[in-house]
């Protein structure tokens, strides 16, 4: 009868608890920082290795990746970079994509294309570094 | 039923385009689209270890795009979001201890995130520059 009659009986905040766009939020939260914390010394220092290696040929750029320094801080530089940058991605598709399916579709890209690029990263680097 | 009346002449909440764009508000955007380009920059990252570790033909096709006006772009581009986003997550690193709030502080802060990125990028390139003897 009237317009404001309830629609059902739980309170709204027993209805919006853990129900956010994402449906989960804080484990996401603080593993953004915990990597964004770890990805500043690693970015300063990648981006100093990308400058040493300017201009070098594949046989020196392969054996200094592959040097054991470089290589554990490239593969943390790449391991923190792409965990942040899934959670990154999620966070863009969870406010700008209304549409559930295309969204669902898109988180599981967002996925699939992180684990890849990350596994790639991280299988050259490995390779460079034990000389197969 | 009863006479339809058009909606009352309300006022609409005024939105991005009846803003003066503020800096803070700019270094929100740029924060979260450098994030976007670099989700992108990854695969770039990742062909340039996969070029090294496959050997001389793979790094000579790499180097040889990366050596052209639009690869040096894409590649000081990258570099740029790089610094830019790190010197931005410093900035909420910063707001998530509760400091940085205060008027005159978020607009520091937001300044120096801009000013700090063009010029640590500009120092990253010319000492490129310079280390490739001048060639990029």
């Amino acid at each position: 009868m009237s317009a404001i009659a309830p629609k059902h009986f739980r309170t709204p905040l027993s209805r919006v608890r853990g129900r956010g766009a994402a449906k989960s939020g804080t484990e996401d939260f603080w593993l953004q920082r915990v990597t964004s914390v770890a990805g500043i010394p690693l970015t300063v220092v990648a981006i100093i290795i990308g400058m040493l290696l300017l201009g070098r040929n594949q046989a020196a750029t392969a054996q200094i990746l592959g040097s054991p320094l470089v290589a554990v801080i490239m593969l943390l530089f790449i391991v923190c970079t792409v965990i942040h940058m899934k959670i990154g991605m999620q966070e863009i598709l969870v406010d700008y994509v209304p549409n559930e399916s295309l969204k669902l579709t898109l988180l599981l890209a967002n996925t699939f294309y992180c684990w890849a690029v990350g596994l790639t990263a991280v299988y050259a680097i490995l390779k460079m570094s034990f000389g197969v | 039923m009863a006479e339809t009346r058009a909606p009352a002449e309300r006022p609409l909440s005024p939105h991005l385009q009846i803003y003066r764009l503020p800096l803070t508000m700019l270094m929100s955007g740029m924060h979260r689209i450098s994030g976007f380009a670099l989700y992108f920059g990854t695969l770039l990252l990742a062909w340039w270890l996969l070029a090294a570790a496959s050997g001389p033909n793979a790094y000579a096709k790499f180097q040889w795009l990366s050596g052209t006006i639009i690869g040096q772009l894409i590649i000081l581009g990258y570099t740029w979001a790089l610094i830019h986003h790190m010197l931005g997550g410093v900035r909420h690193l910063i707001w998530d201890t509760g400091r940085g709030f205060g008027p005159q502080e978020r607009e520091w802060l937001a300044a120096a995130t801009i000013i700090g990125s063009l010029a640590l990028t500009l120092i990253v390139a010319v000492i490129s520059y310079l280390a490739m003897g001048g060639s990029r």
